[in-house]
């Protein structure tokens, strides 16, 4: 297989708070190749957003990378400062954020908000950077673009405006895009076209996508590869097929249950009892073991170590070894 | 844009003709002008004459229209102390205040604006904490206090600065400027800093807070992904977005700067308008009072359609046709 793009290695994201340090993203680790979708999914504070916001040097202080590396093309970027970091934002790692009605300067045209990205990371003319502006927006599917350079973000409509905002995280041709929940805010039909705009536009640029987000189904759509977080932990990751029709970890397992499907209607929509730890009551051992059907002592006891499973990989002890994983049962 | 326009232009006459019937009613119930104008040995039979000459007997609407009439054609009529036409007393003293007001707004926004984008952008540097310190100050200090204490300092014990008057000014047409002798610049430092303070701490703790207010938004988060340097994300995104309600309030606290040199004024014996005024209220002439109330009134008026047709500039979403006005 090829060098990896972007290579986390057990990144820690901590937030020092009076109340004590949060650990909103707990040793995670995974490996993104080039012109791959991975899909990073999880309930809301799993640690999804911090995860992208620490890749691209973007965490609210006073949030900070505490341990762990992240490389980008074999390049160690967690230790860059601000100016070093900021030539990699927008050049080599793009960004879509979730609300795209709150993502554009309204006091800007598009046009603008276009050539000053592209002036900032390429070297051109204005009159170039106008072109290249046309060329983007006509590709992320803006009617006659030429026109549509000198509006204010105010006229158009959520779906398009998310369209200038994929426009904008391509101006420089990265190698990557933080998507993070580029969908939620949009209108279902909005959204399916939304993804596959993504996934085109990034076969076609040959770039990598790293889509954080809560719903399955835009994963299972798009995504090659998927990343499960739970409180602030990987609980598995794999291809999409893999993950989606033969989860390893209980809470994968859980997860997939909770899509409700068409052709049978049971009662009750399936969820999972309980509700995510807080950050600040992380049960100790596994941080699922009090909502998992399968939990043992050991699960309590001991945090589960990421354990392959090729084609995935679950921090769960129940895929542990063969061996390790008979004496447990036996001992429970 | 049209008729937004012609909306505030409504507004303000109804505004104005408002003021003018206070500054009116002046006239008619602060004292009795007859007795203001003779002697107290004039006869009763020359009162009512005088009183039947001056139309003081007409009804209250038609001597109300008869002062909008003059006034909208600048005739405030005859100081009772100066004898000499008020408009002319006005037009002698104005420019002195406004040279005043515009060279306080003018250190209030050099001063208050930087100030208030350094200490937002560094809010845990000590000098964040210092400016912030002194803003505290010159909110809560009195303006006489404050030019008090500057004449003690720079004038008393130092030397270096007039402790009061314009200094030596140059005629140009019916304008006299101070700004073009190095006395007239002089005197004017203490006085514009005594006016501008107030307006300094209030505009640097208004670009502060809405300047932090912006740079949390999404689009600044995502100007920043996108790799601008943080000059254009903090000047060029920023500033503008925190540049709306700042100009808002500038342009109204400017209107009271002017309302309010009185108190500068007094305390540096400046020749303005605000002086003029004071020394009306001692002496009670009725029209001098009455012209300073509805010219500053209509300074207030004129300078909020300047902000309100500011905006436009300022803000796209504004220029939409149709909409217009309605989210201010």
């Amino acid at each position: 297989m090829t060098d990896p793009l972007l290579s986390v290695r057990d990144l820690r994201v901590e937030f020092p708070t009076r109340r004590g340090v949060l650990t909103a993203v707990d040793g995670v680790s995974f490996d993104i190749h080039p012109g791959e979708i991975l899909g990073v999914v999880g309930e809301s504070g799993a640690g999804k957003s911090q995860t992208g916001a620490a890749v691209i040097g973007l965490l609210e202080p006073p949030g900070r990378i505490a341990a762990g590396d992240i490389h980008l093309e074999g390049e160690r970027i967690d230790r860059l400062s601000q100016e070093q970091l900021r030539k990699v934002r927008g050049r080599k790692i793009g960004a879509v954020f979730q609300d795209p009605l709150t993502s554009l300067n309204p006091l800007y045209t598009i046009g603008r908000q276009l050539t000053e990205t592209i002036r900032t990371h390429l070297d051109m003319s204005e009159a170039e950077a106008r072109d290249r502006a046309v060329q983007l927006l006509g590709e992320v599917g803006i009617p006659s673009p030429a026109d549509r350079l000198d509006a204010y973000p105010h006229q158009f409509s959520g779906g398009m405006r998310q369209r200038v905002v994929i426009a904008l995280a391509l101006c420089a041709n990265p190698r990557l895009i933080i998507a993070d929940e580029p969908t939620t805010a949009l209108d279902v039909s909005i959204q399916a076209q939304i993804t596959a705009l993504l996934k085109r536009l990034c076969r076609e640029h040959g770039t990598a996508v790293m889509l954080i987000t809560h719903d399955m189904g835009v994963i299972a759509e798009t995504a090659d590869r998927v990343a499960v977080l739970y409180g602030g932990r990987l609980a598995e990751v794999g291809p999409v097929d893999d993950v989606v029709n033969r989860p390893l970890h209980p809470y994968t397992e859980g997860l997939m249950a909770c899509i409700p499907t068409t052709h049978e209607r049971p009662p009750r929509l399936a969820q999972i009892e309980g509700s995510m730890p807080s950050l600040t009551a992380m049960p100790a051992g596994c941080a699922f073991h009090p909502r998992c059907p399968h939990a043992f002592d050991r699960c309590e006891a001991e945090r589960p170590p990421l354990f392959e499973h090729p084609p995935s990989a679950a921090a769960c002890w129940l895929w542990a070894p063969e061996g390790a994983r008979v004496t447990e049962r036996a001992a429970s | 844009m049209l008729t937004f326009i012609v909306r505030r232009l409504i507004q303000s006459v109804l505004v104005m003709l408002a003021v003018a019937l206070v500054g009116f009613a002046l006239f008619t119930y602060v004292g009795d002008p007859v007795n203001n104008l003779v002697g107290q040995d004039t006869s009763l039979e020359d009162r009512e004459r005088l009183r039947e000459d001056l139309g003081l007997n007409d009804p209250f609407p038609v001597q109300f229209f008869r002062f909008v009439v003059n006034a909208a054609q600048v005739d405030f009529g005859i100081s009772y102390r100066h004898g000499r036409p008020v408009e002319d007393l006005l037009v002698e003293r104005a420019p002195a205040t406004l040279e005043l007001s515009f060279a306080a707004g003018v250190f209030a926004l050099l001063v208050g604006v930087p100030m208030g984008i350094y200490t937002a952008l560094n809010r845990r540097s000590w000098l964040s904490k210092v400016f912030l310190t002194v803003s505290l100050i010159g909110v809560s200090l009195p303006t006489f206090l404050i030019g008090i204490l500057l004449i003690l300092v720079f004038s008393v014990w130092l030397g270096w600065l007039p402790s009061f008057g314009r200094g030596t000014t140059v005629d140009i047409g019916w304008w006299s400027t101070g700004f073009l002798t190095r006395d007239g610049l002089t005197a004017l430092i203490m006085p514009a800093i005594t006016l501008g303070l107030f307006q300094m701490t209030l505009i640097m703790r208004l670009v502060r807070a809405e300047m932090l207010e912006v740079l949390r938004t999404d689009y600044i988060k995502f100007a920043r992904a996108r790799g601008l340097s943080a000059r254009a994300v903090n000047f060029g995104h920023a500033l503008k977005n925190t540049l709306v309600p700042v100009i808002t309030i500038t342009g109204l606290q400017l209107g009271s700067v002017i309302a309010f040199a009185i108190i500068t004024e007094t305390v540096f014996q400046w020749p303005g308008m605000g002086l003029l005024f004071i020394q009306a209220i001692e002496f009670v002439d009725i029209p001098v009072m009455a012209a300073y109330l509805v010219l500053v009134a209509f300074l207030f008026v004129l300078i909020n359609l300047i902000v309100d047709l500011l905006y436009f500039a300022v803000d796209p979403r504004l220029r939409m046709s149709g909409g217009g006005g309605q989210g201010l």
